[in-house]
C-alpha cells in the first residue's frame, strides 16, 4: 500500500487548476497501487484547502505560516521532507511550474528520491510510478523507471483532466517549522498581463518573424482577448525585438501544451515545432504555402496575417457572442 | 572571487533526433555538439562577475564523454581560466548521480558563486542546479535573468521567472548556485586570440567513478522514442472573409476547443 502526496500549488490564496488535474490524476494511481491520495498546502491565508476534495483527496495537510506567505526553496524543502518522512507517501507529485522545478530536484537530493520532470503521462509499472517526459523540448521521449522507494514527479500543466467526484476530505492543520531560510524573496514584479503563463495556457495564439514590428503584435493581442489566449512568439520574433524572452515558445523558450495553438506568420523551424507539437489543435496563417508549419497544422490558411487575424478575430468575437 | 560555471555539451538545437537500435538513446553519429544554450548564459555571467569583481578566476566543469573537453576549450575562449572534464565513461547517471559527482568535484574548493544553466537542451530536467546546490548546502536560485551585484561582492539581488512574466526578485548572499536563463546577457564570441589562448590554458581531468561514493542513480530513462508524427491537415482555400468563417466553425463544431 502506497499513498500519493500532491503538493498544492496557488496564487492570490487560491489553489490552482493544476492541482486539480494532479489528484485526478492521482486517484487514478492511487487505485493501482491500494493508496490514497493526500495534499499538501503550504502557504499563509490559503482559501478553503479542503475543497480539493471534490476531486479526490481523502486528506488535506495544510501547513499555514506567516514564513513561508511567499515561495522559499529552503522551507518548502524542510516542510515537505519532514511531512514525507512522517507521513510515508510513496509517490509525491507537483506541478512542473517555476516552483515545481526548483523545489522538486532540492527535495529529491534531501530525501534520496529519484525524480521524473515536467510529465506528460503517469502511470504504475511492477507497483513503481512509470513517467513519460519529452526530451530534446519534444523531438524524443522516454519512459522513466525508478529505483528509489518514494517516487517523485512533477508533470506538465494541462497534461491531465480534472474530475469532480464529489468526496470531502479532511483537513489536517500540520505545524512545521520552516527552518532557516536563505535566498529570501523581496517583492514580486508583476507581469504585464494578467493571462496564464504560456506553459499552463489553453489556448495560445503566437507571432512570427512576418510580424515585422512589436506594435503589430496588438492585433495578436485582440484575438487573444477575445479567446482568453496568451499571446507567445517565435525565437525569430523574439531576436528581431518584437516581443520579450518570456514569450518564447519552443526550444530555448517554453515548451507548451494548450488545447488551441494558432501560429502567425510562423514558418516553423524544428526547434518550434518541438515546442508546440503537443497543442492539441493547432492552426497556422502563413502567406508561404510552402512553410513547414502547414505540415503539422490541423487547420492552415495561407494568406497575409494582417489581413487574415483581424477578420479572425471579428468572426470569434461573433460567434462567442451568440 | 573564485566562480565556477557548470556546463553541457548537447547536440545543436538544429539537430534532428534520431533513435538508437536498442531505444536506449539517441544516435549520436553526425551530431553536432555544441555548449548547451543556457550554460552560454552561465559561462558569459561567470566571465562578466569575474571582471566586475577582479581579482579572481572562472572555473569550467563539464561532465561527458571526452568530447565534452571540446565544450570546456569554448568556454575558455571565451574568457574562462581553467577547466575540469570529469570523464563520465561506463557511468549510468540521471540527475542525482550527475548532481552528486558535479558537487564532489568541487565541494573542496570554496567557490563563492556557481553558475549554470537552468537546464540541459537534451534531457530538459532541470534537476542538476537545485541538487548541486542541495549537495553543497547552499542557497540557490533558479531560472534567473538579472543579477545586481553587491558592494560588498559577497551578495547580490537576483531576478528570477516566475511564470505570466512576473519577477520574483531575491536577496542572495554567496556562496550561492545560480541558474540562468535567456535574457540575462548576451553571450560572447569567442575572438581569435582568445581560441589560441584557450589551447594553453590548463583542463584537470578527472574520473566519474572516482567521485561517485555509494551513490546509485534512482532512476533510468529507458524506451527512447519519437513522438508520434503529427499529420498535414486541411488548407482551408478561397477568400479571406469567407476562410475566416470556415475556421472559426471547423474550431467550434469539428474540433470543438471555443
Amino acid at each position: 500500500m502506497g499513498n500519493i502526496l500532491i503538493v498544492a500549488e496557488h496564487q492570490d490564496g487560491k489553489i490552482k487548476k493544476v492541482t486539480q488535474e494532479l489528484v485526478t490524476k492521482g486517484l487514478e494511481l492511487a487505485g493501482k497501487i491500494s493508496g490514497q491520495v493526500e495534499v499538501v498546502v503550504i502557504g499563509h491565508g490559503i482559501q478553503n484547502p479542503g475543497e480539493i476534495g471534490a476531486f479526490g483527496a481523502k486528506k488535506i495537510y495544510v501547513v499555514d505560516t506567516p514564513a513561508l506567505e511567499k515561495y522559499n526553496t529552503d522551507g518548502l524543502t524542510k516542510v515537505l521532507a519532514d511531512l514525507i518522512g512522517e507521513t510515508k507517501p510513496q509517490v509525491v507529485l507537483g506541478t512542473a511550474s517555476s516552483i515545481g522545478k526548483d523545489l522538486f530536484p532540492r527535495l529529491a537530493a534531501r530525501i534520496g528520491a529519484g525524480l521524473a520532470s515536467d510529465c506528460t503521462s503517469l502511470d504504475v509499472q511492477d507497483g513503481k510510478l512509470l513517467a513519460t517526459r519529452p526530451i530534446y523540448a519534444g523531438k524524443a521521449i522516454i519512459d522513466v523507471k525508478y529505483e528509489s522507494a518514494i517516487q517523485l514527479a512533477t508533470a506538465r500543466p494541462n497534461s491531465f483532466v480534472a474530475q469532480s467526484v464529489g468526496g470531502t476530505a479532511e483537513v489536517v492543520a500540520k505545524a512545521l517549522d520552516a527552518g532557516t531560510l536563505r535566498a529570501v524573496m523581496k517583492e514580486v514584479i508583476k507581469g504585464k498581463s494578467d493571462k496564464a503563463d504560456l506553459t499552463e495556457a489553453s489556448k495560445i495564439v503566437s507571432g512570427g518573424r512576418a510580424m515585422k514590428s512589436a506594435d503589430n503584435f496588438k492585433i495578436l493581442n485582440e484575438l487573444a482577448d477575445v479567446l482568453g489566449a496568451t499571446v507567445g512568439a517565435s525565437r525569430a520574433a523574439v531576436d528581431s525585438g518584437y516581443a520579450s524572452h518570456d514569450m518564447q515558445v519552443g526550444q530555448t523558450g517554453k515548451v507548451v501544451n494548450p488545447n488551441l495553438y494558432i501560429a502567425c506568420g510562423i514558418s516553423g523551424a524544428i526547434q518550434h515545432l518541438a515546442g508546440m507539437r503537443t497543442s492539441k489543435v493547432i492552426v497556422a496563417i502563413n502567406k508561404d504555402p510552402e512553410a513547414p508549419i502547414f505540415t503539422k497544422a490541423d487547420y492552415g490558411i495561407v494568406g497575409d496575417l494582417f489581413q487574415v487575424v483581424p477578420l479572425l478575430t471579428q468572426e470569434l468575437k461573433k460567434i462567442l457572442a451568440e | 572571487m573564485k566562480i565556477a560555471v557548470l556546463l553541457k555539451q548537447v547536440p545543436d538545437t538544429e539537430t534532428k533526433i534520431r533513435i538508437n537500435a536498442g531505444a536506449s538513446g539517441i544516435e549520436t553519429d553526425g551530431v553536432k555538439f555544441v555548449v548547451s544554450p543556457y550554460d552560454e548564459f552561465a559561462v558569459e555571467e561567470a566571465i562578466k562577475t569575474k571582471e566586475k569583481t577582479a581579482p579572481g578566476e572562472v572555473i569550467a566543469v563539464s561532465m561527458g564523454p571526452a568530447r565534452a573537453v571540446e565544450a570546456i576549450r569554448t568556454a575558455l575562449a571565451m574568457g574562462a581560466d581553467k577547466g575540469i572534464h570529469i570523464d563520465d565513461a561506463g557511468l549510468q547517471a540521471d540527475g542525482y548521480v550527475t548532481a552528486r559527482v558535479l558537487a564532489n568535484a568541487i565541494k573542496n574548493e570554496n567557490f563563492d558563486l556557481i553558475f549554470c544553466g537552468k537546464q540541459a537542451g537534451d534531457d530538459d530536467a532541470s534537476q542538476v542546479p537545485s541538487m548541486v546546490a542541495e549537495f553543497l548546502n547552499i542557497p540557490q536560485v533558479t531560472v534567473v535573468d538579472k543579477i545586481d551585484l553587491g558592494a560588498d561582492k559577497k551578495s547580490a539581488t537576483v531576478q528570477r521567472s516566475a511564470g505570466g512574466g512576473a519577477k520574483e526578485v531575491y536577496e542572495l548572499q554567496f556562496p550561492a548556485l545560480i541558474s540562468c536563463d535567456k535574457g540575462l546577457n548576451t553571450p560572447r564570441y569567442a575572438s581569435l586570440p582568445g581560441i589560441m589562448k584557450a589551447k594553453t590554458k590548463p583542463v584537470q581531468s578527472l574520473k566519474a567513478a572516482d567521485l561517485l561514493g555509494e551513490t546509485k542513480p534512482l532512476s533510468v530513462a529507458v524506451n527512447y522514442r519519437l513522438p508520434p508524427e503529427r499529420k498535414a491537415g486541411k488548407v482551408l482555400q478561397g477568400e479571406p472573409e469567407q476562410v475566416v468563417k470556415e475556421l472559426a466553425k471547423l474550431l467550434r463544431e469539428e474540433a470543438k476547443v471555443i
